[in-house]
């Protein structure tokens, strides 16, 4: 494991509560107790973003009344305090993703800049023309267009492997795509318009035995499943602090050592070198390499505070409950007449996805506000899959661990209210 | 509730739900396509014009019940107006649902374009209803790109 060092911001590692207690904790997160057009707040759009627990919040005003500085810099002592709190938070997401070393953690603004950063480096150094990068049907606009610009960019092919009716990756087509030109594969882990949960580690396995390196994005995972890098054995993994209960502006990009250590370096300047002249600059160590300028020190530290407090509450309690209410809204909005499902795969995380007859999706979306109910309605980010279901858009209720069944029998109700009007 | 009844009145519904001149147009000699990204909701216009009047309107899309009543209601209004008088009403319908005063000489000439004052009190459904006066506004000035809202 990584360091002997003494943490002073030592991670959580056990789950502190065997239970689920929902109602308490949802005292949790004080902006669950708002009024919305005096209606309770129904916040159901948790893949777009999710809310934050006091003790995040608390990080950051902790951050910055006390420790503010930057980081890796200074010799005084509010400099180190932000250093080892910054350092530190690293470690925290290491044992949250069980990657093997906190060197294989670097600091992004979030998955997109993750996926872009490995575009731009180990893409433009290892794809060459009449290469090929496999994506699949249901990827988010942020694992499709960095691999647009780079095909385009070196006359390399953009191969996609489709999904079937319920919204799930035919495995056996992905298989068919891997070729002996096929430079990386990148896949979603779970789907943020369709809730479809890939098999992940099948996909890893059948692409490294043709030595082909595999990009997972898991914006839409990390929130709501334990996350084992070791055992899924990925090249890449993405990750996004502010689906993961912690502050926007930060997120992670994984990657093995011995990979980002041959990587060319994504953005120049101050910190991701070790010596700099006009005549020659050597580039600092991994992380280090690929975090140039002042990173989301506040992000981080805050993210870190997210990550403790889910993993008191353990990841796999999580996933239970969460799952429980998933399976409760499937049936619960399934069975209203004029509703029709869009994802139905057999294995989904967290995302209820669907369309009412007679009613465009944004009109649903507007009378649901005035209940107070928050979902999304859109493309989500995901044309093609809008594209292959044969919709415009869809309307996306998005579960987090502080939901509850009340937040979706309001919803049950705010559709009733919504067919009674356009009826 | 009462400012949802403000957004989606009558006129508005059943206009969605049964669009007027809902049908491309064989003998136009302009039309426009519009097409809102961040929602999705699409519209042609299309016009036939003798002299200076819009002898001819017509509608082809999808989109929501706003865009789609906005634009059944454009064409109504503005069968027989002046290409001037089209223009007016432009900027007179964009006042109106961005919640800017109406002068009340113009007021008049909104007729039953009226009904959409309330969208005013839901900023994130202007775009919805102003979708197919900008792509008529493309189609009198003759543009060759897809109208937008932005």
């Amino acid at each position: 494991m990584a360091s002997t060092r003494n943490l002073i911001h030592a991670p959580a590692r056990e789950a502190l509560t065997p239970g689920f207690d929902v109602r308490k904790i949802r005292e949790d997160f004080p902006i669950l107790k708002q009024k919305v057009y005096g209606k309770p707040l129904v916040y159901l759009d948790n893949a777009a973003t999710s809310q934050k627990p006091q003790v995040v919040i608390d990080a950051l005003l902790r951050f910055y009344t006390q420790d503010c500085s930057n980081v890796h810099r200074g010799v005084h002592l509010l400099s180190e305090r932000a250093t080892q709190a910054y350092e530190d938070a690293r470690i925290k997401l290491q044992w949250f993703l069980n990657a093997a070393d906190p060197r294989e953690i670097v600091y992004v603004r979030g998955a997109t800049e993750g996926i872009n950063l490995v575009a731009q480096t180990f893409g433009r150094q290892r794809v060459q023309a009449g290469d090929e990068i496999l994506i699949t049907a249901l990827e988010h606009h942020s694992n499709i267009v960095p691999w647009q610009i780079l095909c385009q960019e070196k006359g390399a092919r953009l191969r996609v492997a489709p999904i079937n009716d319920r919204g799930e990756l035919i495995l056996e087509e992905f298989e068919k795509l891997l070729s002996d030109r096929t430079r990386l594969v990148s896949v979603a882990h779970v789907s943020n318009a369709l809730g479809t949960i890939n098999p992940v580690k099948q996909i890893v396995e059948m692409a490294h035995a043709r030595d082909i390196p595999v990009l997972v994005d898991g914006a839409q995972a990390a929130p709501h499943l334990k996350v084992d890098l070791r055992d899924l054995d990925c090249d890449f993994y993405v990750l996004s602090g502010h689906k993961l209960f912690g502050p926007t502006g930060i997120g992670a990009l994984y990657g093995k050592a011995r990979l980002l250590e041959s990587m060319p370096p994504y953005q120049g300047g101050g910190d991701m070198i070790l010596s700099v002249t006009f005549e020659k600059t050597t580039y600092n160590h991994i992380p280090h390499k690929f975090e140039a300028g002042t990173p989301h020190i506040a992000g981080a530290i805050g993210w870190g505070a997210a990550l403790d407090y889910v993993t008191f509450i353990g990841m796999d309690n999580i996933s239970s409950y969460e799952h429980a209410l998933l399976t409760y809204a499937t049936e619960a909005i399934g069975q209203i007449p004029g509703v029709r499902l869009i994802g139905t795969a057999r294995e989904k995380a967290a995302v209820l996805s669907f369309t009412l007859e007679g009613v465009h999706p944004h009109d649903v979306g507007t009378v649901l506000d005035r209940e107070g109910i928050a979902v999304r309605t859109g493309h989500h980010c995901a044309q093609p899959v809008m594209e292959r279901f044969g919709v415009p858009a869809t309307i996306r209720a998005s579960l987090a661990f502080y939901n509850t069944k009340q937040d979706i029998n309001a919803l049950a109700e705010g559709l009733e209210r919504v067919k009674a009007m356009f009826g | 509730m009462s400012e949802l009844k403000n957004l989606y009145q009558e006129v508005i519904l059943d206009h969605s739900k049964r669009p007027r001149n809902f049908r491309p147009l064989e003998d136009a000699d302009r039309h426009a396509d519009g097409y809102n990204p961040l929602c999705g909701d699409k519209v042609t216009i299309y016009l036939r014009l003798l002299d200076d009047r819009i002898a001819d309107i017509s509608f082809q899309g999808s989109g929501c019940a706003i865009s789609t009543a906005s634009a059944s209601i454009l064409t109504e209004t503005l069968k027989g107006k002046t290409r001037a008088e089209a223009e007016a009403l432009f900027e007179t319908f964009h006042n109106l649902v961005t919640g800017q005063p109406v002068k009340s000489a113009d007021a008049p000439a909104l007729g039953k374009l009226a009904v959409f004052s309330g969208v005013s009190e839901f900023p994130a459904r202007v775009k919805c209803a102003s979708l197919a006066w900008h792509t008529l506004r493309s189609a009198l000035a003759g543009e060759p790109a897809v109208a937008t809202t932005e």
